[in-house]
C-alpha cells in the first residue's frame, strides 16, 4: 500500500546503497579488464612494445596496449595450471571434509547429550579465529616437524615425525581450511535439523522406522537445501583463499589463483598480467555465483 | 527432551561429543595456554599441559615490543567505523525495501549479493594503484571505505530479513493515526528493529575484525591492524612460541566472545537468510 510519496522516499532510501555498490564494483572491475589488455610493469618503464601485437605506445606511463597477450601468457604459465588445481583442490576437500563431517557432527549434537550448549561453543571456535592467527598457529604449533603438537603425538605413536608444510604443503592447507570451515558447516545443518518436525521423530520412532532409512528419507530431503548452501558460499570464500597461504609462507608449492594473482602484481609489479589473472579469477567465481544466486532466489519466492 | 533415551546410549554420546568437541577445540586451548609459558616450557617435549610455571610475562614483552594496543586499537576503529557508516546507508535502504517494496526490489537486492561474489583479486590491482595515487595507503579511512563496501551487500541482507519479519499492520495503524515517516522510524519501528540491527552490528564487527585479504595488502603500519600484527610474527626469530600465542590470544580473545553471543546470527546473516 506504498503511496507516491513513500515510492519516491524509498528511491532515495535506496539510492546511496545503489550507488556506493556500483561503484565499488564497476570502477575497479573495468579497470582490471582495462589493464588486463596493457603491456604494463612498474618496474619496466619503457616495454619494447614493438615486440607486441599491435604494440603502441599509449601513454606517459609508457603503458601499451598488448591485444590478448597477457591472457595468452597467463593462460599457458605453468604456474597457473599449478595454482588452478591447488584451487580446485582446496575446496575440493575442505567442502566434502565439512559437508560429510558437518552432517555427523550435527546429527550427533542433534542427539539427547549432557552439555550440548558447552559442546557446541567448542565446536564453532575455530570459526572465529582470525586467518592469521590459525595460519601461524598451525604452521608452529601444532605441526612443526619436531616441537608441534602433532610431531609428538605421531612420535608417541611410534609413527615419526611428519614435516607437513615441506612434504604436504596442500594436505597441510586442507587440515587448517578445514578446521575453520567445518564449525560453519556443523552449525548451519545443525540449526536445520533442529528445525525439523519432533513429531515426524516420535512417530517414526513409534514405527519403528530403522534409523539409516529414517536418515535417508526424512531427514536428508530436510537437509538438501541447508548443504547446498553451505557448498555455495563455502565455494565463493574457498575460492579466495589468501591470508592461510600468504602468512604460512606456502604459496610457493600450494599457491592458490588469488596467490598467484598477488604474485603477478604486489610481487612482480605486472600490472597487466595479475589483471588477466584478476579476470579468469572473476570468470571461474561468476560461474559458482550463477547457480548460487538462483537457490537464493528460489528462497526469496518461497 | 520430549523422547525417551537409554541413559547408556546418552553417556556414549555425550562421550563421542565431548571428545570430538575437544579436538576440535584444541588448537584454541593450546594457544592461550602456551601464551602463559615461558620460551623453554613452550617447546618442551613431551607437552605440559597445566603443571608449568605460569607467567604472563608474554603479555608484558609483546606489548612493550610489538605495541599490540596501536594495532588492536586499530582493529576497533576498523571494525566499528566501517560498521557504522555501512549501517547508516544500509537502514534506510533495507527499511525501504522491507516496507514499500518497488517492482525492482528484488533484482536490487540479488544484484547487491552478487558483488559480494566478486572475488578480491579481481580489484585488488586497480585499488592497490588508486589508493596509491590518492595516498590512501595505510590509512584508517581507506580501509573503513574498502571494508563498509565489502560487508554492505550483507548488512542489508541481514536488516532486510529483519525488518520483513515486522509486522506491516503496526506501520498501517500508525499512519493512520497520522503518524509522519519520520515519527513511525522513530517510535514504531525503531524499538521493533533493535534486536534485528543488534545482531547485524554483531556479525559486521566479526567480518570487519577478521577480514585478512585487504587489510593485509593495503596497510603496512600505520593503519595495520591484528591481522597484520599477527602477520608480522610469520618470520621468527628465535624462541617465540609463548609470544606468538599471548599476541594470538589477545587477537581473537575479544571476536571469540562476541562470536560466541552471536552464532544464531551467524547462521541467518551468512545464508543470506536462506536458513534460519
Amino acid at each position: 500500500m506504498a503511496t507516491q510519496q513513500t515510492r519516491a522516499l524509498g528511491r532515495i532510501a535506496v539510492a546511496p546503497s545503489v550507488i556506493a555498490l556500483f561503484l565499488w564494483m564497476i570502477v575497479p572491475l573495468s579497470m582490471t579488464i582495462w589493464f588486463s589488455f596493457l603491456r604494463y610493469n612498474l618496474l619496466d618503464p619503457n616495454p619494447a612494445c614493438s615486440l607486441l601485437t599491435p604494440g603502441q605506445l599509449l601513454d606517459e606511463a609508457n603503458r601499451c596496449f598488448a591485444g590478448t597477450t597477457n591472457y595468452y601468457y597467463f593462460l599457458t604459465d605453468p604456474a597457473f595450471f599449478k595454482a588452478m588445481r591447488n584451487s580446485l583442490m582446496l575446496v575440493g576437500w575442505v567442502i566434502a571434509i565439512s559437508v560429510i563431517g558437518g552432517t555427523l557432527l550435527a546429527l550427533l549434537l542433534d542427539q539427547a547429550i549432557y552439555g550440548r550448549n558447552i559442546v557446541r561453543l567448542m565446536i564453532i571456535a575455530p570459526f572465529f579465529v582470525m586467518p592469521t592467527v590459525s595460519a601461524l598457529v598451525w604452521k608452529n604449533m601444532m605441526m612443526h616437524p619436531v616441537q608441534g603438537f602433532l610431531a609428538w603425538i605421531t612420535k608417541s605413536l611410534g609413527l615419526g615425525a611428519i614435516d607437513w608444510f615441506a612434504h604436504y604443503p596442500m594436505t597441510a592447507i586442507v587440515i587448517m581450511v578445514s578446521w575453520q570451515w567445518l564449525p560453519f558447516a556443523t552449525l548451519i545443518i545443525l540449526t536445520a535439523l533442529q528445525s525439523f518436525d519432533e513429531e515426524q521423530k516420535e512417530a517414526a520412532q513409534m514405527d519403528g522406522t530403522p534409523p539409516l532409512s529414517f536418515f535417508w528419507y526424512m531427514i536428508l530431503p530436510h537437509l538438501a537445501r541447508p548443504i547446498t548452501v553451505v557448498i555455495l558460499i563455502e565455494t565463493i570464500f574457498l575460492l579466495n583463499v589468501f591470508a592461510e597461504i600468504y602468512v604460512s609462507g606456502s604459496g610457493g608449492r600450494a599457491g592458490n589463483l588469488p596467490y598467484l594473482v598477488y604474485q603477478y602484481g604486489l610481487l612482480s609489479n605486472d600490472i597487466g598480467g595479475a589483471s588477466a589473472g584478476g579476470i579468469v579469477a572473476v570468470v571461474l567465481a561468476n560461474i559458482v555465483a550463477f547457480f548460487l544466486m538462483r537457490m537464493i532466489g528460489k528462497n526469496l519466492e518461497g | 527432551m520430549a523422547r525417551a533415551v537409554s541413559p547408556r546410549r546418552r553417556m556414549i554420546f555425550t562421550v563421542l561429543a565431548w571428545s570430538i568437541a575437544f579436538v576440535i577445540f584444541f588448537p584454541v586451548l593450546w594457544t592461550v595456554l602456551t601464551s602463559f609459558k615461558t620460551e623453554g616450557e613452550a617447546i618442551h617435549l613431551p607437552p605440559k599441559f597445566i603443571f608449568f610455571d605460569w607467567t604472563l610475562e608474554n603479555y608484558a614483552v609483546v606489548q612493550e615490543r610489538s605495541n599490540y594496543l596501536k594495532f588492536a586499537m586499530n582493529s576497533v576503529f576498523l571494525a566499528l567505523g566501517s560498521t557504522f557508516f555501512a549501517l547508516v546507508i544500509a537502514i534506510p535502504a533495507a527499511w525501504a525495501m522491507a516496507f514499500a517494496p518497488g517492482k525492482y526490489t528484488k533484482d536490487i537486492l540479488m544484484w547487491m549479493l552478487s558483488t559480494k561474489m566478486m572475488p578480491p583479486v579481481g580489484a585488488l590491482i586497480p585499488l592497490y594503484l588508486i589508493f596509491r595515487d590518492l595516498g590512501l595507503l595505510d590509512t584508517r579511512g581507506g580501509i573503513i571505505a574498502v571494508l563498509m563496501l565489502l560487508n554492505l551487500p550483507i548488512i542489508i541482507w541481514m536488516l532486510y530479513t529483519y525488518f520483513k519479519e515486522i509486522p506491516g499492520e503496526i506501520l498501517e495503524a500508525s499512519r493512520m493515526d497520522g503518524a509522519s515517516v519520520g515519527k513511525e522510524l522513530l517510535y514504531v519501528l525503531a524499538p521493533m528493529a533493535v534486536p534485528g540491527i543488534a545482531s547485524t552490528v554483531l556479525l559486521n564487527i566479526i567480518l570487519a575484525w577478521n577480514e585478512a585479504f585487504w587489510t593485509l595488502s593495503l596497510t603496512t603500519k600505520d593503519a595495520a591492524p591484528l591481522t597484520q600484527f599477527i602477520a608480522s610474527y610469520s618470520s621468527p626469530e628465535g624462541l617465540f612460541w609463548a609470544k606468538l600465542s599471548a599476541a594470538s590470544t589477545m587477537a581473537i580473545a575479544p571476536i571469540l566472545v562476541l562470536g560466541w553471543f552471536a552464532q544464531k546470527q551467524l547462521v541467518r546473516g551468512l545464508t543470506f537468510g536462506a536458513v534460519k
